[in-house]
């Protein structure tokens, strides 16, 4: 390459080699990120821009896109059955994050020691979420089946004279569904919380220890304090979980009986690709994407305030 | 499921069996007898609980059609109905079911692989005005819900005339933002020194790529593969809005429509559930330790 020599007459040859260079290494970096910024750009990104434009039309499989303004939205104010989704993803969510965590949580502390066949323990906790929700829902159900289920055999062997009926009742399909979601996920978080629990330092529990701190005081300020990364990543993913919840539900119980577990993904799913409504089922979209994003973005501002 | 992963920060990784190195005074944490009778106990108990499921799957299928609900619940097939697995091949269309659910799983990690892992060394190891901006629109995207934004990209693939074909689960599922950042947290870990050496020597950056990368990164490629395998293996919404054709159903598909036409065949439908779990427990059982890095690595996939 051509040498500098500052102010004399080849400096600005050395100056076009050198930006010419630069954007060479430039047209390299672009290169390796290309490929995969088509498809990412063209069927994620794209999607995502394009779902607010077409929240705001009347759009259905055959017509064209006529722009209605806020129609779709005072719509929504109306309608019942979006309410039901609404509530029924916030019911679901307020008992699968706080137990999800919990429990992972529990079984990241009880598998997080010296003892004999943890791996075989950690290995089962994590083996539900590999597997396939269609195979799990349909094994739960037979569990919960009404009067003949093993699980309904076993609380009548306990004593339970009236058991719950499950799948097939309105009131009790939701905590069915969120039994399975919950016994489904945690081996997942439960992993988060091991790599986390990885981070704290032995010798400030050893300091504590020594301090006379009882198991109590030291998972309270130490193990949770060190956690806190660990605890704000996996509150956010399980919110944001819990806020798409679908799969599980359609195969378990599609939505029934009734409304009881509708909820708001389904209800995109019915209105978009089952009513072929684009633009209505749109408009819930944004609903769905402005709940995951507030909610993160408080958050993470709760976290940002406790952290400074 | 396909896009619909969350992310944030990234975790260290551990391992399920904790490496030796780790066996310092961190690991030492011995527990008096009492406390290791009733951790035992507890863990036996999550353990029956978190694998019950799996076992009257099993079970059932081993079972006569009329033994599953049983009064009381018998736990084992009295006389295992071993043609239960013969029968399911001849009543449904498993073997087309499995064909498609491999080919799709197959070209779908390959393709990710390469796709993911090309970016991720672009956003690691190389430099080029917006990067860091672009990097953070693939991490915000993995925290927009899928079924957010289904609707727009079914309509757009209907217009380019890829629904009811294979191709559309593998455009929908070929450029994760997951992968690219999954592989940029490994990439991450690697010494800069080691590419600018190679510069240095006069490799060139697709050089450095193929040749000290890409051989580094084999843990990373392993816990990316396995993920991606199982997750297309799995998937139920991407097939249900794009395969309406018979024949591409993939098994989570027609395991869900043999289970509403045979819906009295408990037997035969736990049997096409085990056939559907099989293949991604054998997965999962050889490759479960770069399962568990992938997982600690990127923190997310779900």
């Amino acid at each position: 390459m051509s040498t500098t020599t500052v102010g004399g007459p080849r400096a600005g040859g050395a100056d076009r080699a050198r930006r010419w260079h630069r954007a060479r290494r430039s047209l390299h970096g672009v290169s390796f990120v290309l490929p995969n910024f088509l498809g990412f750009g063209l069927l994620t990104l794209g999607p995502v821009v394009a779902l607010f434009a077409i929240s705001f039309t009347n759009w259905n499989v055959f017509g064209k896109a006529k722009w209605v303004g806020l129609d779709n939205f005072t719509r929504l104010l109306k309608d019942t059955s979006f309410h039901r989704a609404l509530l029924n993803t916030l019911y679901y969510s307020a008992l699968h994050i706080p137990l999800t965590f919990a429990l992972s949580l529990g079984l990241a502390l009880l598998l997080d020691r010296k003892l004999r066949g943890v791996a075989f323990f950690r290995t089962a906790a994590f083996f539900p979420y590999v597997t396939s929700i269609v195979a799990i829902a349909i094994a739960w159900n037979l569990l919960f089946s009404k009067d003949f289920g093993p699980i309904n055999q076993v609380l009548g062997f306990f004593g339970v004279a009236d058991p719950p009926g499950w799948t097939a009742s309105s009131s009790w399909s939701m905590p069915a569904v969120i039994i399975v979601g919950v016994w489904r996920e945690m081996g997942y978080y439960m992993l988060l919380f091991l790599a986390g629990l990885q981070t704290v330092p032995p010798e400030l529990h050893e300091a504590a220890r020594i301090d006379g701190a009882n198991a109590w005081q030291r998972f309270r300020n130490v193990t949770l304090p060190c956690l806190r990364p660990t605890t704000f990543f996996v509150t956010v993913m399980l919110t944001i979980g819990s806020f798409k919840v679908f799969d599980l539900i359609l195969v378990m119980t599609d939505g029934g009986p009734g409304q009881s577990t509708l909820v708001l993904s389904q209800y995109i799913y019915q209105k978009g690709l089952v009513e072929n409504r684009f633009g209505y089922a749109s408009a819930i979209s944004v609903v769905l994407f402005a709940l995951c994003m507030v909610v993160t973005a408080v958050q993470f501002a709760v976290n940002r305030r406790r952290n400074g | 499921m396909t896009a619909s992963h969350t992310t944030l920060a990234p975790v260290p990784p551990t391992s399920v069996e904790p490496p030796p190195a780790a066996t310092g005074p961190r690991r030492a944490k011995r527990l008096p007898v009492a406390g290791k009778v009733v951790g035992y106990t507890v863990l036996v108990v999550a353990a029956a609980a978190l694998l019950l499921p799996f076992f009257w799957m099993l079970s059932s299928s081993l079972k006569t059609n009329s033994s599953i609900f049983a009064v009381p619940v018998s736990w084992l097939p009295d006389v295992p109905q071993w043609r239960n697995y013969a029968e399911i091949w001849r009543v449904s269309d498993m073997l087309v079911w499995l064909k498609n659910t491999i080919f799709l799983s197959a070209v779908v990690t390959v393709l990710q692989l390469f796709t993911g892992s090309f970016a991720a060394y672009g956003f690691a190891k190389t430099r080029f005005p917006g990067r860091n901006l672009l990097f953070l629109v693939y991490i915000g995207t993995i925290a927009v819900p899928w079924q957010a934004y289904m609707i727009p990209q079914f309509i757009m693939m209907s217009e380019i005339g890829l629904t009811n074909t294979p191709w559309s689960i593998v455009a929908l599922q070929a450029f994760s933002a997951f992968g690219v950042f999954l592989m940029r947290q490994y990439y991450a870990t690697i010494p800069d020194e080691l590419c600018e050496a190679a510069r240095v020597d006069g490799l060139s950056e697709y050089g450095i790529y193929f040749r000290i990368i890409l051989p580094l990164s084999v843990p990373a490629l392993a816990s990316l593969t396995l993920l991606t395998f199982v997750t297309t293996w799995n998937d139920y919404l991407g097939p249900l809005i794009y395969l309406r054709d018979p024949d591409l159903w993939t098994i989570q598909l027609g395991l869900k429509s043999f289970v509403s036409e045979y819906n009295a065949e408990h037997a035969l439908i736990m049997t096409g559930s085990v056939l559907s779990v099989a293949p991604v427990a054998v997965v999962f059982l050889l490759g479960q330790r770069y399962f568990v890095q992938g997982i600690a690595t990127s923190g997310m996939k779900g």
